[in-house]
């Protein structure tokens, strides 16, 4: 499970002071829950997602991810955490089956149980062909899969995506769609953040309007739209946010 | 602190390095070329250049003199030089290094010789131009002879012993130990470059491992992982310091083959086992002993550098970080090759010149164990506050997260 308790970011910076990327947002996502955060450049979903990972600490508040609290114990949740992004990437020069031996080992998993998940997943994932090949190497379609093996070398609980289908073709994208689809059937706690209003109304049980920050209705879908009387996705979303 | 996931890091850094053709070169390659090239290319070369202006019969002037016969027909007659007519730009044509130098014999020159009066003979030349050098060398080498050689037919004339103008000789020996004089005349270029290869050699891997990771997008993927970020700097720093020491290591093993070899060659050209350049000896002591003063050193910079490009947002702005201090590392370095520059207990102090200097001493064959001790300590220090910094800036978002 996921609970944000009132988590505040604040940068500084030098030209504009101080700024606040995230401002008290509360929202909760259940185990087999599939949560959206919705919002357009800049509003601070990448911020509140790296704050769920552990990379950023809060400035205000805190949340608990897989029962851990991320300010108090940040290791035990990065342990319980699986954290995909479009800016998460390979390391060109190791090879795919280096890159999630590497983060298996990085995880504490002994060299028996690793072998063991590296051949289920590079098996299931169907990457057996280029598990030899430089990541530099690798194909769009590819490196998305090193990356979801990465991701899940350690079974994580929770499963947090930032933007992940952002500047991939069809193809790609779909590998991604399906996998998040997958962990919510493994009934694992799901928390993606996107602005593609298809990707929403496909796969989110619940849904955070976020916007300069703050997180302005939060749901299900149905929720929303009775909620403001609109059916059409982008069209609600546009109203929240000149509301 | 766990060593396995610091060595879990050190691991997967150091397979990623040695797979980038950059740090390859400035690792491997750079060390590997630079001591034979230094050494053997140099040296060879220079002695061949020494040879050929050696070897060429210069051409002078000779400027009066006409009421000197005698002196004229010798000047002619002598092979260590070329006569070419006189004229009145002979400055210019020194100058211009169309002839190496003149000679002005005074008015009625053989005439007071003879009479035993004191005159002037004045020579021309181009200061610090080797060629040059040489003819005014052979034109003072002559006048010197015609002066002792009258002086001796003087003394003669007059019954008087020929040792009256030459009483006594002086004699200088060398009493210091061949090695030493060897670290006198060449023994401050070697530290030099092995402490800036050392520099170089850890330069590509820090740049890689921390601006190169933000500019691929690679460092939010390892920040996902539990291993705390203390552990992940110090796994990176590892990597960054072998490969420093590696560079080391072979740019001593390789200047101790070019060496030898440089020797044999430098021996068969010139035939002159007396020649300072084969004093030059290196011994396995001495190697062990700059191995160990360099390793702190080695410490220092494998921090800084990775604390400076850890600031960097890219490969680009951490080049532009480390190239200035490139040169504030080769100023001390070169500070110590001047002469008269002697490691001192205040100049152990300061970082680079201090191990320059005693790394000098050392091939020079002086173990002053105090000082080196107080600079193994105060490297060691400075190594350590680079590591802590570095291992701090890791924790601050402002600086993982610079956009």
């Amino acid at each position: 499970m996921i609970e944000a308790l009132h988590l505040v970011k604040r940068f500084h910076d030098k030209k504009r002071g101080t700024v606040c990327a995230v401002n008290d947002v509360s929202f909760c996502c259940r185990q087999g829950q599939i949560y959206g955060l919705l919002g357009a450049n800049g509003a601070g979903k990448t911020t509140t997602l790296r704050m769920l990972a552990t990379i950023l600490t809060p400035s205000e508040g805190t949340a608990i991810v897989a029962g851990f609290d991320v300010v108090k114990n940040p290791q035990m949740v990065r342990t319980h955490v699986g954290f995909l992004s479009a800016a998460t990437a390979l390391y060109g020069r190791l090879t795919a089956l280096e890159m999630v031996q590497y983060f298996g080992r990085l995880h504490g998993l002994d060299e028996l149980t690793l072998r063991q998940r590296i051949d289920e997943l590079f098996a299931r994932l169907e990457m057996n062909g280029f598990r030899d090949r430089r990541c530099d190497k690798l194909s769009t379609g590819m490196k998305q899969k090193v990356s979801i093996a990465r991701t899940l070398v350690h079974d994580p609980s929770v499963m947090i995506f930032d933007e992940p289908t952002m500047g991939l073709d069809v193809m790609a994208a779909r590998t991604i769609v399906n996998f998040i689809k997958e962990c919510r059937a493994n009934d694992k706690t799901v928390v993606f953040s996107t602005h593609v209003m298809s990707e929403v109304e496909k796969l989110c049980d619940r849904i955070g309007i976020i916007h300069d920050g703050k997180l302005l209705a939060e749901g299900t879908l149905a929720d929303l739209r009775s909620q403001f009387g609109i059916h059409d996705l982008e069209e609600l979303f546009v109203k929240v946010v000149e509301s | 602190m766990s060593l396995r996931n610091i060595g879990i890091v050190y691991r997967k850094e150091l397979i990623d390095s040695l797979r980038d053709r950059r740090t390859l070169v400035s690792m491997i390659v750079v060390p590997l070329l630079v001591m034979p090239l230094l050494t053997i290319g140099l040296g060879v070369l220079s002695i061949a250049l020494f040879g050929v202006a050696m070897r060429e019969v210069p051409q002078v002037m000779v400027l009066g003199g006409e009421d000197s016969p005698g002196v004229m027909a010798e000047l002619r007659k002598t092979k260590d030089f070329q006569i070419v007519p006189a004229k009145p730009d002979y400055a210019e044509e020194i100058s211009d290094k169309t002839i190496r130098a003149a000679v002005e014999i005074p008015g009625d020159f053989e005439a007071k010789l003879a009479a035993g009066e004191s005159s002037t003979v004045k020579i021309y030349m181009y200061e610090g131009e080797l060629k040059s050098g040489f003819g005014a060398d052979r034109l003072q080498k002559f006048f010197r002879e015609l002066r002792d050689r009258s002086i001796r037919e003087n003394l003669q004339a007059r019954n008087l012993p020929e040792n009256l103008a030459h009483p006594f000789d002086i004699l200088e020996t060398n009493v210091a130990p061949p090695e030493k004089v060897g670290g006198a005349v060449l023994g401050g270029l070697v530290p030099y470059f092995i402490i800036l290869l050392c520099l170089t050699g850890a330069m590509y891997p820090a740049m890689d491992l921390t601006a190169g990771e933000k500019e691929r997008g690679t460092i939010e993927t390892l920040l996902c992982s539990p291993v705390s970020r203390t552990h992940l700097v110090i796994g990176k720093f590892l990597t960054v310091l072998t490969a420093s020491i590696a560079t080391a290591i072979l740019a001593i093993t390789s200047m101790a083959l070019s060496f030898g070899v440089g020797k044999q060659m430098l021996f068969n050209i010139t035939k002159r086992a007396s020649d300072p350049a084969l004093q030059i000896t290196i011994t396995g002591k001495g190697l062990v002993s700059i191995f160990f003063v360099v390793l702190p050193l080695a410490v220092f910079f494998s921090a800084a550098l990775l604390a400076l490009s850890l600031f960097a947002k890219s490969f680009k702005e951490a080049q532009s970080y480390i190239s200035p201090l490139m040169i504030v590392v080769v100023l001390p370095a070169i500070a110590s090759l001047l002469p008269g520059v002697e490691l001192t207990p205040t100049l152990a102090l300061i970082p680079v010149l201090n191990t320059s200097l005693v790394s000098k001493e050392i091939i020079g064959g002086t173990f002053h164990w105090n000082l080196i001790a107080l600079i193994f300590l105060s490297s060691s220090v400075y190594a350590g506050i680079a590591i802590a910094i570095a291992v701090k800036l890791f924790q601050r978002e402002d600086v993982l997260f610079r956009t």
